[in-house]
């Protein structure tokens, strides 16, 4: 009975839509190869279960980035290609702020090297024991510099750049934006150097092994970190949608296609707010994402942006709970791919995702209203 | 066809005039980018002369300037086709050049029929010229295959796309799993992350298919001393030469795109960029033009990644970063997109000033100043607070102008899109056709011709009415 | 194109033949009002609509609409706003795919094909907001229009030799623009901009491009909106020179009092329902419709 119901209905999406029904079936086989990978012990558990754990750590991080990515595309209209930039700015600015205070203020090393985050091989983050657990202060004052330098930048980068052409295309913006990532891009490189630097102690994190069936997996309070910070943020930025009257214009102006239409162009105050709450958890998921990665660069913002735009677009434009689901879908994906493609590959299958789903359901899983 | 196409003169013999105009227009703009480009040149040269360079630096100078202006503006002339005439969003430029070079790279390299030494890739040995040819289809090939199902979308979801395919193409060639393999007895490969050697040349390539290799070597030779370029100096005359092989192929692109823009093709793909519904109830087949410009157009861009590339002795992955992407879209808006003439100004003007510039004044910089540059930015700042010294700034700066330098892209697109989004040449009435679309002689004077079905309305009494 | 567009009807006037993808038996149906659309509709109707509904997500914008245009007819279709008017044009132009019913133009069924194949049919529309190319110049915009055109392949465009042969095809093309630019009175603006024209020159070259396609039957949606009363009144003449040249004609409009002078048979829609249909007489007789727009949504 419930097979034949399958059945029948597979037939009739195969009728009504081939291409979906092919990228059913994909699904499925995966699905039912990675099942009999685990069970014949081609892929341990444990290790799937780390895959898991990576998969999740970097779809919190996507959902929280593209929280600020989805806002601003709904109600402002354009793709901001500066978002990633947003992300390094983020990252960039609370280091500082961790690196000054984890550094005693310059008792540990000289206060211009700490600012500029070890510029030129100056000041390693090893070196200063910069970890949750062993500068805690310090890495909290990051969290709060990085959120509001990024909402400061991104307030200043509206007023300046994105306000006087506010009644442009959304292909205008989305190129000057694009000119506007290349400027914070470049200017973190010209001023912090353009090198790749570690930025924590990873003896300083402490981390527990968990028996998982065939083997161990390790937790380290980076990850519980990460996970804790981008859940309460996400718990408090649904109260905020959901309770307050702000939250609710805002939604309305991203949920609903006709309704913001027939409210006109949004008011610059609200606008004022949405780069607010953006920019604010994009930062911070830029500062914890270098936390939990361990390592900080000029360009790591930028190569997460497509990811993330694939999370967004997963979601649906304009819906907050699609951006995190879009984000933990890709997270996933590009963590559990690499058991059936190279790992170099990962990325590139997460992007083949997003356009697999541009090409079969462009108005996302959640089906937010998208603003053409 | 240009701007002034209002007085071209087509009065007495409809055929010859309309050619003429033509002509008088096509050289016209001709002149303008000739102007533009031997300014550059000069501007350079005076500069270079200024600086005491000698004879080598300033040709070399100059064919650096060759490359940089002829790629640039090839892209900017495919990229037109796409979003100045189309309106095709296309950010995945990169992708469509690193198909084509990869697909050249591999079909053209010697080849190994036996393991090669690690490190060493072999290729299936074809001519270059077929190599390019295969690149060159690759490109349009694929250009289908992300076309066939993104036309659909959106503009900016189609412009994700295009940059999320051009990074899965970097992605695969620095996969190190198809870094070397076997197919039919060949190892070949994409190289990985160390990418691929390119051991073919494509000047003496030619020069010897055209029989004319041993008498140009004498003649870098003899006149490489009589302009003292120092020893060796077949390296300049071969970068001068490839040079003016770009400048072929820069005509023939420009020729090329004109015509297409000047055609019932350029006028319905024109129709599209401005409304497409509209278009479509106008009875084009609208995907079908969508589809055959931007395979066209990545075709063109597969060429371009080949011209540029091919030269370059090596290929790698880091070179296919969507950054070059950008660059040409900077291009593409200094000249003002849907403008045939405004895509090479704005190649031109992109690669001397945004491109080159900032290098050569670097250069100057590190030449003509001893003292070296503090290694960070605080070093920098730290005398320009405490001494109002700027000079350690300065040299920060000249040293670390590649990074600055392209804050400055940034700037200047930001600036373009707030003031002159139309880019330089302004708003530029280009007509799709292939003919001046002057009132015909004939259709006035000869009223016989009309059937006079139109209920009594007066055919040519067109100019009583408000 | 070889046909001059205004010159396609009337007894004895030569059929040149259609050079690419246009249909034959139509352009002669048209012609003679043969046989061979017969065989399919009845005789004289070139376009009928048969239970056409429309849901958009669970919301039915049109509920069964039922009707047919006569040859050479100037019908209106009238009705408050959201009456389903603008969808029902939509479906018959293959903007949107119906979901039940059938649309048959000539004897064929047109629904679920797409615009262009429709307009090559020869039914061909205009927009309520004048969809002007705006950044290409009149002229252009009527050189855009006719079907066709070899020099629409890339390859006949930039090839040396084929492009020569297409060169005289534009000058026809071009000469016929000019005639039709000539007719409505708006040639001295052809170099012009059409994102430069006014709301009414833009109606009027709408309906000169849409002529250049060489249609059978036009399907004008609310042509006079927006438009001075001095060029309503011209637009108004030439739509009626046009119809006495046997162009039919099914004009959307939700100004009662123009279609019920102008026009020979109304169908009137409501809440996504034909109301009723008929002669304007009779449909302003007509106790529902006086209640829908007095009673419903009135303008």
């Amino acid at each position: 009975m419930g097979v034949n119901d399958t059945y029948s209905r597979g037939r009739e999406l195969l009728i009504a839509d081939p291409v979906r029904a092919a990228l059913v079936l994909a699904l499925v086989v995966l699905l039912l190869d990675l099942v009999r990978q685990l069970v014949f012990g081609q892929v341990p558990v444990s290790q799937f279960v780390v895959l898991l754990k990576d998969g999740l750590m970097r779809g919190l991080f996507f959902g929280l980035a593209g929280i600020g990515l989805s806002m601003t595309y709904s109600i402002l209209n354009f793709a901001n290609f500066a978002h990633g930039d947003f992300i390094t700015s983020g990252a960039f600015s609370g280091m500082i702020v961790t690196y000054i205070i984890a550094g005693g203020f310059g008792a540990e090393a000289d206060i211009g090297s700490l600012a500029l985050v070890g510029a030129g091989g100056s000041v390693f983050g090893a070196q200063l024991g910069i970890g949750v657990a062993s500068t805690p202060l310090a890495v909290l004052g990051g969290v709060i510099a990085a959120a509001l330098f990024t909402i400061l930048l991104s307030l200043f980068i509206d007023r300046t750049v994105f306000e006087p052409i506010r009644d442009r295309s959304g292909i205008t913006l989305l190129i000057t934006s694009i000119g506007v990532a290349f400027v914070l891009r470049y200017l973190i490189a010209f001023i912090f150097d353009p090198s790749r630097r570690g930025v924590t102690d990873s003896n300083a994190v402490p981390s527990t092994d968990i028996l998982v069936y065939d083997g161990f997996v390790s937790v380290d309070l980076h990850e519980v970190s990460l996970l804790v910070v981008s859940v309460l943020l996400m718990l408090g930025l649904h109260l905020l949608l959901q309770r307050t009257k702000l939250g609710k214009a805002m939604r309305a102006m991203s949920d609903n296609e006709d309704l913001a239409r027939i409210t006109g162009i949004p008011t610059e105050r609200v606008i004022r707010y949405t780069w607010i709450i953006g920019a604010g958890l994009t930062g911070v998921a830029g500062y914890m994402f270098v936390i939990w990665n361990g390592t900080l660069h000029w360009f790591q913002g930028w190569i997460l942006l497509l990811p993330i735009f694939a999370a967004v677009i997963l979601g649906g434009i304009g819906s907050v709970y699609g951006a995190i689901v879009g984000g933990l879908v890709i997270g996933l994906t590009m963590s559990v791919s690499i058991v059936w493609v190279p790992t170099g590959l990962a990325r590139a299958s997460a992007f083949l995702v997003m356009i697999l789903m541009l090409l079969v359901r462009p108005s996302g899983i959640f089906s937010g209203g998208s603003t053409a | 066809m240009s701007g002034t196409n209002d007085d071209a003169d087509g009065k007495d013999d409809p055929v010859g005039g309309v050619r003429a105009a033509a002509e008088q227009l096509w050289e016209e703009d001709a002149v303008k980018l000739l102007g533009l480009i031997l300014g550059i040149f000069a501007l350079y040269l005076v500069g270079g002369a200024l600086l005491d360079f000698g004879a080598r630096q300033q040709v070399n100078l100059l064919a650096n300037l060759f490359f940089y202006i002829g790629v640039f503006a090839m892209l900017a002339l495919a990229l037109n086709l796409h979003w100045g005439y189309t309106g095709l969003f296309n950010i995945g430029v990169i992708g469509f050049m690193a198909i084509g070079i990869y697909t050249t790279a591999v079909l053209a390299k010697e080849p190994a029929l036996t393991e090669p030494a690690a490190g060493s890739i072999g290729g299936f040995g074809l001519p270059l010229w077929l190599a390019i040819i295969g690149g060159v289809l690759a490109a349009a090939a694929f250009g289908g295959l992300v076309a066939l199902p993104a036309l659909r979308l959106r503009a900016d979801y189609f412009a994700i796309v295009t940059v999320g395919v051009s990074e899965i193409v970097r992605f695969t060639v620095l996969e190190s799993d198809f870094q070397k393999m076997q197919i039919a007895g060949y190892f070949v490969g994409l190289g990985g992350g160390s990418g691929l050697i390119l051991d073919f040349d494509p000047t003496d390539d030619l020069l010897e298919a055209l029989g004319l290799l041993e008498p140009y070597t004498a003649f870098t030779e003899s006149a490489g001393a009589a302009l003292s370029l120092g020893s060796n100096p077949k390296p300049v005359f071969d970068s001068l030469l490839y040079g003016l092989i770009l400048l072929v192929f820069l005509i023939g692109f420009y020729v090329l795109l004109r015509r297409v823009g000047n055609s019932p093709f350029g006028r319905v793909l024109k129709a599209i960029r401005e409304d497409e519904e509209a278009t479509q109830s106008l009875g084009k087949n609208t995907r079908r033009f969508k589809i055959t410009a931007f395979m066209f157009g990545c075709a063109l861009m597969g060429l371009g990644g080949i011209l540029f590339f091919a030269v370059q002795g090596a290929i790698t992955p880091s070179a296919f970063r969507p950054r070059l992407t950008f660059f040409v879209w900077i291009a593409l808006i200094i000249g003002g997109a849907g403008s045939t003439t405004g895509s090479v100004m704005g190649g031109a003007i992109f690669a001397a000033f945004l491109f080159r510039g900032p290098l050569f004044i670097k250069n100057v910089v590190q030449q003509n100043v001893d003292s070296d540059a503090v290694d960070t930015f605080g070093q920098a700042v730290s005398p320009l607070i405490s001494g109002l010294d700027p000079f350690p700034m300065l040299l920060f700066i000249t040293d670390n102008l590649q990074q600055l330098q392209l804050v400055i892209m940034g700037l200047v697109l930001i600036y373009l899109m707030h003031n002159r989004p139309e880019g330089m040449l302004g708003h530029r009435k280009e007509e799709a056709s292939t003919i001046s679309l002057n009132r015909p002689e004939r259709s006035t004077d000869s009223p016989g011709a009309t059937p006079a079905t139109d209920g009594g309305e007066p055919v040519d009494g067109g100019d009583t009415d408000e | 194109m070889e046909v001059i567009p205004m010159s396609d009807t009337g007894a004895g006037v030569e059929t040149n033949a259609p050079d690419a993808d246009v249909e034959i038996d139509e352009a002669e149906a048209h012609d003679s009002e043969v046989e061979e659309a017969a065989k399919h509709t009845p005789r004289g109707v070139p376009l009928r609509v048969e239970g056409l509904r429309k849901e958009f997500g669970g919301i039915v914008a049109v509920d069964g609409a039922d009707f047919a245009v006569e040859e050479g007819s100037l019908t209106g279709l009238i009705g408050p706003n959201g009456a389903g008017k603008s969808t029902t044009f939509n479906c018959i132009t293959g903007v949107h795919e119906p979901t039940d019913g059938a649309v048959h133009f000539r004897g064929e069924e047109i629904s679920g094909m797409s615009p262009d194949s429709v307009a090559n049919r020869g039914l061909v529309r205009t927009f309520q907001i004048a969809r002007e190319l705006e950044e290409m110049t009149v002229l252009e915009n009527m050189m855009l229009a006719p079907k066709g055109q070899t020099g629409e392949s890339l390859w006949r465009s930039v090839l040396p030799g084929l492009r020569s042969g297409i060169m005289g095809e534009e000058r026809k093309i071009l000469e016929d623009c000019w005639e039709m630019l000539d007719f409505f009175e708006i040639d001295h603006l052809a170099h012009e901009y059409a994102g430069n024209l006014s709301g009414g020159q833009r109606k009027l070259l709408e309906l000169a491009r849409a002529l250049m396609t060489d249609p059978t039957m036009l399907l004008l949606d609310e042509p006079f909106a927006g438009v001075n009363p001095s060029l309503e009144e011209r637009l108004l003449e030439h739509v009626h020179e046009l119809r006495e040249e046997g162009y039919t004609f099914l004009i959307v409009e939700h100004d009662m009092d123009l279609i019920m002078e102008n026009c020979e048979h109304v169908i009137v829609m409501h809440q996504g329902r034909m109301l009723t249909e008929g002669t304007p007489e009779e449909v302003q007789s007509n106790e529902q419709v006086i209640e829908a727009y007095l009673g419903g949504e009135v303008e």
